[in-house]
């Protein structure tokens, strides 16, 4: 089933750039979508797009639609702060809040106001687990967040966006930053995740992917260039310039 | 076939690179060396007027007043106020009771009115700390060849009764604890008005304020403001405060008549123009301190759902409070030391009262001290010296306060 589907979106920046051009775009329910391609794609500005984090930026025009569940994201009436709670975001550096683990769990169910601390230990327990971080900080919740290794922090910032149950989840590059092994134990842990949530990743390079995408979306220079399955895309793409940029001859 | 020049290496300069290096490094060692002389230079100044000889000789002889024997500093409380009320007018010795019973003095106090009303000391000379060391022998003998009734001692001018007493004309029985608690209470409304208003401003131009050419203007002015002569703020301050809402500054508005400051030239306006007078500074440190702190952290707080105001609240304000305090230190610096602004505004210059309401008249250390300066006579001068050091430990305590209080929001993860 369709989670989100992106009609004709086309957003220019203040100083002039075009980032993204007419894109249209399905985005499946409870899969793992790659959106990978070289620098300056417009991957990111298509995934800060989803949650309305663009906002912040110095964004000239924006134009199309996009539809979460039938609702137009970037429609002005839309609150932000509901479509921010829906969907979850992580960046490519780890940024835990200067507070505990606990706390920074906990952190968005405080804000919308809840203060049953039940409520709040289950969520940061569950979100912990999901994000596979559970069993190595189980016994210093109440450490500062600063103090865990970059791979540990990017589980807290995913488990963080967990804990607020969004239905998508938003990664940029959450990886990049990390040793082959974290990025492993993020990457499981995505695997798993896609079960219940719907995820969108911009991967830090084609071989994750490849490793990772159920579906896969191409993008150059603002242009969606290919999109389809995973495994198809990066076996038999169809475009030559897909294919020029999969097996490495340019990027 | 083009010819391929080949490279021979190229000269490393090392020796000239590292000359010019050194050549820098001593530049701007000097520099600091140069500030650093400059300091020591005031300091020693300022300490070599605030210590010395004062030769003084008495008005009326002490020896005059000696009662059956007995010298008039070992006479008892009751012999002393009876030779209170026999040498002043009973006018003036009425007054005196009046402002505290004679009954509720203490003999310390008694002899104290004995000395400054009858005895009345008179500095003949005074002498710097430096000769004071150097030539006391030969101080020795110009006092007594010159003023052979005077009496020579080694005077600190900054002593605590020095700052507990209030002002009066005698320099050997003055104080300055009416400049500074005029000083406090000035500080006190600066900080009221200039700290919220300033952060507010701050916050608002940084996180809530769009982009165009209407904030521009503002944000240009406010820059800009930061470096108006304080004078102008002092005419500012006698349109606003003193004359246009006198109704308020003067405490009419809140039924208060105080006949000691009919006018609006009061704490209030003295401090409130100071507050308009660091503002801009105040403004310009916040906003430098929200900027700081960074884009991510921002992201990372939307990201999870928080409104602008929470992110505000919880990320932002926490995280630049020690840069916002940083600028709120040198705001109250600045303002502590202003004087031109408050002649504007009216302090006054010669008052014996403390200032007890934000409706009273005040006068300022500054003002105090350049009251102190303008005086010909030398031992004025070593008042003032004694002022300057009061002053610069009031400011230092101010600004300790200010750190430890910083030091104490900064996060520590």
């Amino acid at each position: 089933m369709n989670k989100i589907v992106i009609e004709n979106l086309s957003l220019q920046y203040t100083d002039g750039t075009e980032s993204l051009r007419g894109i249209n775009m399905d985005i499946r329910e409870h899969a793992i979508t790659a959106l990978f391609g070289p620098a300056g794609g417009g991957k990111s500005t298509l995934l800060r797009c989803l949650n309305r984090l663009n906002d912040l930026t110095d964004v000239e025009e924006i134009s199309g639609r996009i539809l979460l569940d039938g609702e137009n994201v970037l429609d002005p009436q839309t609150d932000i702060i509901a479509l921010r709670r829906k969907v979850g975001m992580v960046f490519a550096r780890p940024v835990v809040l200067p507070m505990s683990i606990y706390q920074n769990l906990t952190y968005g169910l405080e804000l919308a106001g809840e203060k049953r601390r039940s409520v709040l230990y289950e969520a940061a327990e569950r979100s912990l687990k999901l994000a596979a971080l559970w069993d190595e900080v189980k016994d210093r919740l109440d450490d500062p967040a600063i103090a865990l290794s970059g791979g540990q922090q990017q589980r807290l910032c995913l488990a963080r966006s967990l804990a607020l149950q969004p239905e998508i989840i938003l990664l940029d590059e959450p990886t990049s930053g990390l040793d082959p092994i974290s990025t492993g134990k993020v990457e499981a842990a995505l695997q798993e995740l896609k079960k219940d949530y719907t995820i969108i990743l911009v991967p830090h390079s084609v071989q994750q992917a490849a490793r990772t995408a159920d579906y896969a979306a191409f993008f150059l220079q603002g242009e969606l260039v290919e999109y389809g399955d995973g495994a198809e895309l990066f076996t038999n793409p169809k475009e030559k310039r897909t294919e020029d940029y999969v097996t490495g001859r340019f990027g | 076939m083009k010819e391929i020049a080949i490279v021979q290496g190229f000269e490393n300069n090392l020796d000239s690179r590292n000359r010019k290096g050194i050549i820098w490094h001593v530049l701007f060692q000097a520099s600091t060396i140069v500030g650093i002389i400059a300091l020591i230079a005031l300091m020693l100044n300022v300490i070599d007027s605030a210590f010395g000889y004062v030769a003084y000789e008495a008005r009326m002889d002490p020896d005059s007043l000696t009662v059956d024997g007995i010298p008039v500093e070992d006479q008892s409380k009751d012999q002393l106020v009876a030779l209170l009320q026999s040498t002043l007018s009973s006018g003036a010795y009425n007054k005196l009771d009046n402002e505290t019973l004679f009954v509720d003095r203490s003999r310390e106090e008694v002899f104290q009115l004995v000395v400054e009303r009858i005895i009345r000391p008179k500095i003949v000379q005074v002498w710097k700390f430096w000769p004071s060391l150097t030539r006391s022998d030969e101080i020795r003998a110009t006092v007594t060849r010159e003023y052979p009734k005077a009496e020579l001692d080694f005077v600190s001018w900054l002593t605590y009764d020095f700052v507990t007493r209030p002002q009066t004309s005698e320099p050997l029985t003055a104080g300055v604890r009416t400049a500074v608690l005029g000083s406090l209470w000035t500080i006190l409304f600066t900080i009221l008005l200039a700290f919220p208003l300033g952060v507010g401003a701050a916050i608002y131009l940084e996180e809530y304020a769009s982009e165009n050419w209407f904030n521009r203007i503002i944000q240009t002015n406010i820059n800009n403001l930061a470096g108006v002569p304080s004078i102008v703020y002092g005419i500012l301050g006698l349109a606003i405060f003193v004359r246009a809402l006198e109704r308020f500054t003067s405490g009419k508005m809140f039924g208060i008549v105080n006949l000691t400051s009919e006018n609006g030239r009061t704490v209030l306006s003295a401090g409130l123009t100071l507050g308009l007078l660091v503002l801009p500074i105040i403004i310009i440190n916040a906003q430098e301190a929200i900027r700081a702190v960074p884009r991510s952290l921002r992201n990372a707080s939307f990201g999870v759902g928080a409104t602008k105001w929470q992110t505000v609240w919880s990320h932002m304000l926490p995280n630049a409070l020690p840069g916002i305090l940083t600028g709120t230190i040198l705001a109250i610096s600045r303002a502590i030391g202003e004087t031109a602004p408050l002649v504007v505004v009216g302090a006054s210059t010669a008052i014996s009262f403390d200032p007890s309401s934000p409706f009273s008249k005040f006068t300022t250390l500054p003002i105090q001290i350049y009251q102190w300066t303008s005086r010909p006579q030398e031992e004025f001068r070593s008042l003032a010296a004694a002022s300057i050091l009061v002053l610069l430990v009031l400011l230092l305590s101010l600004n300790a306060s200010a750190v430890l209080l910083r030091n104490r929001f900064s996060r520590r993860f």
